[in-house]
């Protein structure tokens, strides 16, 4: 049941592997000369540009791993990743402990090119290699009365330094309305420009639901469960009025904090500009069905 | 502690400018250059605010420092106290200029996020320190000037706020640089000087 959907972005679209590991570096020169505007084409405005791989792998929330940006590149690689089990339970058909290998050897691995919009105003562009979470539920077999599904990220103190710190109640929890996690644009990543994801950025799988804000999409996932309530999610128990549970991107709808209603792309250096954030960012024509009738200021 | 206060008298007090100026460009540079990471705008916003932080209790430091350990720093207070509105003022101009770039919610954000409110009001109640950090307006004011520059309190205490609201989640260290400013405010309570002591009875 894989390629229910296709990308708007090709490989065309894809910086070639030699060009996205050298594109730093030709930043940094041009840069010190004050050029840095020059090294994206007039034309690729629209067209998005996928980050380079130093960029997606570098700039990291991983609170498990610290709270700066950089401490996930630093320290995840004390994260175990092999072997890794994830349990599925709940409302399935066929619990179990399912090994991360036996999974992958049942998936369509596919690439996704997805704008990636950060709950901290900032976005990336990112080529994920993953299969839909459809058919990982449709694998364990969803109950009748299955209405959300929860997942938990690996709590071991042990391999996360950030973890002795009680910035967020541990383990880090998210959850998605069942018709969500069916929809064909949410994957669980399992690489990044074609190489396995790296620890930081949620080895070995990790969910990723374009249209919401990056916190949703959990990372280094050890339980699924699917559930007739709506499950708690971490962010949302520790600041409720802050983080919703839905948290989809939407410009019209500020964080209390700070505005929504643009964003800076991460890469465009000291002088990047901000541009406007869209909708579901960007993808609103496929996931606005799921929200009709709601009222997506209360329901943020 | 004679020794080493006799030492400091010998340094020039514009050692202490330009060796307090320096990270400003140092930094700036880094930022054009990759040095600060993939994203450097929020990079170069937060250490010129931590650094305007660190001076900050480095000034509120110079009188606790001096009654209790005998350690003279008074010849560079006005440097420190200088130099920790540099870096208020860069912290504002690159949040202004580089991060939210755009004027019309420059404004909104000033009124409508806490944060930046309390932010704002900090730089505001530090503006008159610096503008009177003169020898003039020292001779000008007199003992009124005292009574402004007084001021540096709730300023310290607004700026360790500010730090502490922006946090996401619980975290430690915008709260150590809250406990250490409370501590050094505190320090000034229970002083057996008339001024000072009515002054923070006002202002509590």
């Amino acid at each position: 049941m894989a390629h229910r959907w296709t990308n708007t972005l090709t490989h065309a679209d894809v910086t070639p592997r030699a060009a996205f590991l050298n594109r730093r570096q030709v930043m940094v020169g041009l840069a010190g000369v004050g050029l840095t505007a020059m090294s994206k084409p007039a034309a690729a405005q629209d067209a998005l540009e996928p980050n380079t791989w130093e960029e997606v792998t570098t700039y990291n929330n991983y609170y498990e791993f610290g709270t700066g940006k950089d401490d996930p590149a630093k320290y995840a690689h004390t994260l175990v990743t092999e072997p890794w089990s994830v349990k599925i339970d709940g409302l399935v058909d066929r619990p179990g402990d399912y090994d991360f290998q036996s999974i992958l050897s049942e998936m369509t691995i596919e690439e996704r090119i997805y704008r990636f919009r950060c709950v901290e105003a900032w976005s990336m562009v990112i080529p994920w290699n993953g299969f839909e979470l459809a058919d990982l539920l449709n694998m364990a077999g969803m109950q009748e009365g299955a209405k959300y599904v929860a997942f938990e990220t690996a709590y071991r103190p042990e391999e996360m330094p950030g973890t002795r710190f009680p910035i967020l109640e541990w383990p880090y929890r998210e959850g998605l309305r069942l018709d969500e996690a069916m929809h064909p644009l949410t994957i669980m990543a399992t690489g990044i420009y074609d190489r396995p994801i790296p620890n930081q950025n949620g080895a070995p799988l990790r969910l990723v639901v374009p249209w919401k804000y990056g916190f949703k999409s959990i990372k280094s996932i050890v339980r699924i469960t699917l559930t007739e309530e709506e499950p708690p999610t971490s962010w949302n128990m520790s600041s409720p009025r802050e983080y919703g549970f839905y948290s989809n991107v939407n410009p019209n709808v500020d964080h209390p904090r700070w505005s929504q209603a643009s964003e800076r792309e991460i890469g465009g250096g000291l002088f990047a500009s901000r541009k406007p954030t869209l909708m579901f960012n960007g993808y609103e024509e496929e996931v606005a069905g799921l929200y009709e009738g709601m009222d997506l200021a209360k329901n943020y | 502690m004679q020794a080493i206060n006799q030492t400091l008298r010998r340094i020039p007090v514009w050692a202490i400018y330009l060796l307090g100026v320096l990270p400003a460009p140092w930094l700036f540079y880094l930022g054009l250059t990759g040095g600060l990471g993939i994203e450097p705008i929020e990079a170069l916003e937060h250490r010129y605010g931590e650094l305007a932080l660190q001076l900050l209790i480095a000034g509120l430091a110079v009188t606790p420092l001096r009654r209790i350990a005998g350690l003279n720093l008074m010849k560079f207070r006005r440097a420190i106290g200088v130099l920790t509105f540099v870096y208020v003022s860069l912290h504002l101009l690159v949040w202004l200029v580089l991060d939210v770039q755009i004027p019309s919610q420059i404004w909104a954000d000033i009124l409508k996020r806490p944060y930046i409110t309390v932010g704002m009001a900090a730089f505001l109640t530090l503006l008159p320190l610096a503008l009177t950090s003169n020898n003039w307006s020292v001779r000008r004011l007199g003992p009124r000037w005292r009574k402004l520059h007084r001021f540096v309190y709730p300023a310290a205490f607004l700026g360790a706020v500010h730090y502490v609201m922006l946090a996401k989640g619980f975290q430690i260290e915008p709260l150590a640089y809250l406990a250490t400013i409370f501590a050094l405010l505190a320090l000034r309570l229970p002083i057996p000087n008339l001024s000072l002591r009515s002054n923070n009875a006002d202002s509590a």
